[in-house]
């Protein structure tokens, strides 16, 4: 197209665009599609939030008191408002740290890159990533596999975890403590339940009743646990538990210690005269550590947050780190030769100068984070999923989930919308002044 | 008017068919070459084979086509859309009786033949009638179903304390205590799963409450609140209530998970409950033999209850009643259907004239068994009865009541009114 042409062009119509008799034939067809899936829906949705159940009776604004007035609605309130406060803002700052880390190094595209990936992936598959990255079991969930690599290496677990005595034991802080005390010369019989037979240490040797001699006490610990054994008794098969440590205790005092042999038998030796508790210290049975419940009520929507920020840090270091190459070099330079540090450039010049880009971004994902769906339903087991609710789940299950409420889900469609509508009108008005 | 209309219709069809009766006993192999019949069911993967298998031998007999069309979850959805827009299936599986219902009330489906009510009443036991009718008019039947009441066991769990099945409530606590000496907990519980536990419930309130009253409850004509409710929270509370018994972590366990604590590599249970479909997730997702490894035990009897069995099931029901409609109904409620399905494994049918040697093992036969004994005390999933919103949601209503039940079982009477509340507002809508 050569200019001359182009200037024939104009010359046809002096301003092209300013009729609006002309304009209508070619907005028609674009105004009609609008009109048919974007109006019709909002207008039917708010008058249908005017409606009951059935759309047949009309109930005023009963919809609407009842989503104020019900719990479930005003959890899902809260929790929309913990996301929005801190989740935009953490994946922005996420974007703008690594937006500016990525700058300085070689392979910037091919970091950003993997940092953009998860967005790539879908938000529902996403979920069910997270929800086994934060399972309970550490043999499926790779956090609380980590949490407990860790922990044992500093504090390795006990040796029969779980185990606990048949019974006149009282479990206390120090351990299980006997419900009645004993003196030299008395057998003491421990039987432990709780653990699995098949779990004791290979070189533990089958139980068989002690005899303590003048001025000792001696006993026996062992697993009390047989195929059609006696309660209490020591069977044939029944083996003594090695390695548990037990204590004699005299006025909350601990006045002498032991441990058990291959056969589970202790003793001590030289007990002065006078009455002592047998006790067991927890540390024999102490459960070993399983991880936090990263799904249970408490962490759910951290947890969920944390996996959308994974999600959703890609796309703002994208946006800012255009920005960022759109800010004249010329600026940063002439900090840098009037001394500035790099922190003040970051601070006094890159900061301001990437403003508006941070603004957008930030809007983007509030309005993004209004409308938060997959995550929660999918991340959240069934049985947090009401302390885990957001706006826009109870919205899809009060019309669809519970009988099918379309009216009191429309109520809800129309907060939400008049929710997400700042946002909107903020986006919108700063893109028609950048291009004025 | 309309409903007139369809009431004349209905009348005029039933006794149409009560003339033509003692012929269509004998013409079994009607012709209806050229005629087609559509059939929707939640059916996918390889239960839409088997069930095409089924459909398959209704084509050879009467030459008509039969098209399946799978609707997976969202078969109410499904079904909704295409009865708004005028152009229903012949013949549909449903598994919410409500929505049977619902649609009986608005004119939807059609009250079954005479031929076919004789069929249900033939060859089931007059509880599934009931399942079945609205206002005193049969529209369907059961065509499958599953057994709720089987407690899942770990054989190897069971020997190491040389156990044996329980019988009762107070052995199945015996038992588990017994088991969880040896370090292992009794029962796995897919709390996350909000379902699972109303199962738990409705088997423990049939056996002490009674039929009776579990017909009212699930009306709601009696309240949450009532006494008969404590003593069924109670007995569960004596099983849920001891960490020691209980696999931890289960409202985090959803239920094929539960099932895999049992008979997974890393065991850490020794029994699970469910219906009849555990067997289904042992052998997908674990190496047991079902029948060897696993084995069930019928729920137990609390407090000295009679045999009863807490069933769920997909009910057959016609939307239209042209000739190879009502054609296809009898042929599914005549045990030649459920025969060829029962074959080939995954099925359990109600019909008590199914000989029990269809079914492919042993475990299936005694579970196919337990349901044709139990006769009349067999009921309907409480939960799959009562409203959506209270018996069907996630996190809401019985499912998060149940659960909030199962985090603290000492909690007995502020979980009884929550229920009753949630009740009031879900079944006065």
């Amino acid at each position: 197209m050569t200019p001359k042409k182009w200037g024939l062009s104009t010359s046809v119509d002096a301003a092209p665009g300013r009729s609006p008799r002309q304009a209508i034939p070619f907005l028609l067809p674009a105004l009609l599609v609008l009109a048919a899936l974007v109006l019709y829906p909002l207008v039917f949705s708010l008058i249908r939030s005017f409606f009951d159940a059935t759309g047949d009776e009309f109930v005023g604004v009963r919809n609407y008191v009842d989503t104020f007035t019900d719990p479930r609605t005003l959890t899902a309130f809260r929790n929309n408002v913990i996301w929005v406060v801190v989740a935009p803002a953490a994946v922005t700052g996420l974007g703008l740290i690594f937006a500016v880390l990525t700058e300085r190094i070689r392979w910037a595209t091919a970091f950003r890159l993997v940092l953009f990936m998860p967005m790539a992936i879908s938000l529902f598959a996403s979920g069910i990533i997270f929800r086994l990255v934060y399972e309970e079991a550490p043999n499926q969930g790779v956090v609380n596999a980590v949490l407990v690599g860790v922990h044992d290496m500093f504090s390795p677990s006990s040796q029969y975890p779980g185990a606990r005595p048949r019974e006149g034991y009282t479990a206390t802080e120090a351990g299980f403590a006997a419900n009645k005390p004993v003196r030299a010369g008395d057998t003491v019989m421990l039987p432990l339940i709780g653990f699995n037979p098949q779990q004791v240490p290979a070189q533990a040797l089958p139980a068989s009743t002690p005899q303590a001699g003048d001025g000792e006490l001696r006993g026996l610990v062992w697993l009390d646990v047989s195929a059609g054994g006696d309660a209490g008794k020591v069977d044939v098969i029944e083996r003594g538990l090695p390695g548990i440590a037990v204590e004699a205790v005299r006025d909350g005092q601990v006045v002498a210690r032991t441990t058990t042999g291959d056969d589970g038998r202790f003793t001590f030796p030289d007990l002065a005269v006078g009455e002592v508790t047998v006790r067991l210290p927890r540390s024999n049975f102490e459960l070993p550590f399983r991880g936090q419940t990263w799904l249970g009520p408490g962490l759910i929507t951290p947890v969920i947050i944390s996996s959308w920020i994974w999600i959703m840090t890609g796309f703002a270091i994208t946006f800012i780190a255009a920005g960022l190459s759109a800010i004249p070099r010329d600026a940063l330079e002439a900090a840098r030769v009037d001394g500035a540090t790099e922190w003040q450039v970051f601070r006094r010049v890159t900061i301001p100068l990437l403003s508006p880009v941070l603004l957008v971004v930030f809007v983007t994902l509030v309005i993004n984070v209004l409308k938060i769906f997959e995550l929660v339903f999918v991340i959240a087991p069934g049985s947090v999923q009401s302390e885990a609710n957001v706006l826009a789940l109870q919205m899809w299950q009060v019309s669809f989930g519970t009988g099918g409420d379309q009216g009191a889900g429309s109520a809800l469609a129309v907060i939400l919308f008049l929710l997400v509508a700042p946002a909107m009108l903020f986006n919108i008005r700063r893109f028609r002044r950048e291009r004025s | 008017m309309r409903k007139q209309w369809i009431a004349l219709l209905a009348l005029a069809t039933s006794g149409l068919a009560a003339c033509t009766g003692g012929a269509g006993g004998t013409s079994a192999t009607e012709n209806l070459t050229g005629q087609t019949v559509e059939v929707v069911g939640p059916w996918t993967g390889d239960e839409q084979k088997n069930f095409e298998k089924v459909l398959q031998e209704f084509k050879t007999r009467t030459g008509a086509e039969v098209k399946y069309t799978p609707a997976g979850d969202e078969l109410p959805t499904v079904l909704q859309t295409r009865i708004s827009g005028g152009t229903p299936p012949n013949v549909a599986l449903i598994a919410q009786p409500g929505l049977v219902a619902q649609f009986a009330k608005a004119g939807a489906v059609k009250p079954v033949n005479a031929d076919v009510e004789k069929a249900v009443t033939d060859h089931n036991a007059a509880v599934w009638k009931q399942f079945a009718s609205v206002d005193g008019k049969l529209y369907g039947f059961t065509f499958k179903t599953a057994n709720k009441s089987a407690f899942w066991y770990s054989e190897k769990a069971f020997q190491q304390v040389g156990a044996t099945p329980p019988a009762t409530w107070d052995d199945l606590i015996k038992t588990s205590k017994a088991i969880s000496e040896t370090g292992l907990a009794a029962v796995s519980v897919g709390g996350a799963d909000g379902w699972t536990l109303t199962d738990w419930f409705e088997n423990v309130y049939l056996r002490t409450a009674g039929p009776e009253n579990y017909d009212k409850l699930a009306k709601h004509e009696i309240p949450w609140t009532d006494p008969t409710v404590r003593k069924a929270l109670e007995e569960l509370a004596k099983l849920w209530g001891d960490p020691t018994l209980i696999a931890g972590g289960a409202l985090q366990t959803e239920f094929p998970k539960s099932v895999i604590n049992v008979f997974g590599e890393q065991s850490s249970a020794a029994m699970v409950f469910e219906a009849d479909f555990v067997a289904s997730v042992i052998t997908t997702n674990t190496k047991a033999k079902v029948g060897q490894d696993a084995k069930f035990f019928p729920f137990p009897s609390v407090a000295g209850s009679k045999d009863a069995v807490v069933a769920g099931g997909d009910m057959a029901v016609q939307f239209k009643d042209d000739k190879a409609t009502t054609e296809l109904m009898k042929f599914l409620a005549s045990p030649d259907s459920g025969k060829i399905w029962a074959e080939l494994g995954g099925f359990l049918s109600p019909n008590k004239d199914i000989p029990e040697s269809s079914y492919p093992d042993d475990v299936t036969q005694d579970l196919a068994k337990r349901i044709v004994d139990a006769g009349d005390n067999v009921r309907f999933d409480m939960s799959d009865l009562a409203p959506a919103a209270f018996g069907g949601t996630k996190g809401a209503g019985e499912w998060k009541d149940l659960q909030d039940f199962l985090a603290d079982p000492k909690n007995v009477d502020p979980i009884m009114q929550r229920l009753e509340a949630n009740a009031a507002k879900a079944y006065g809508k």
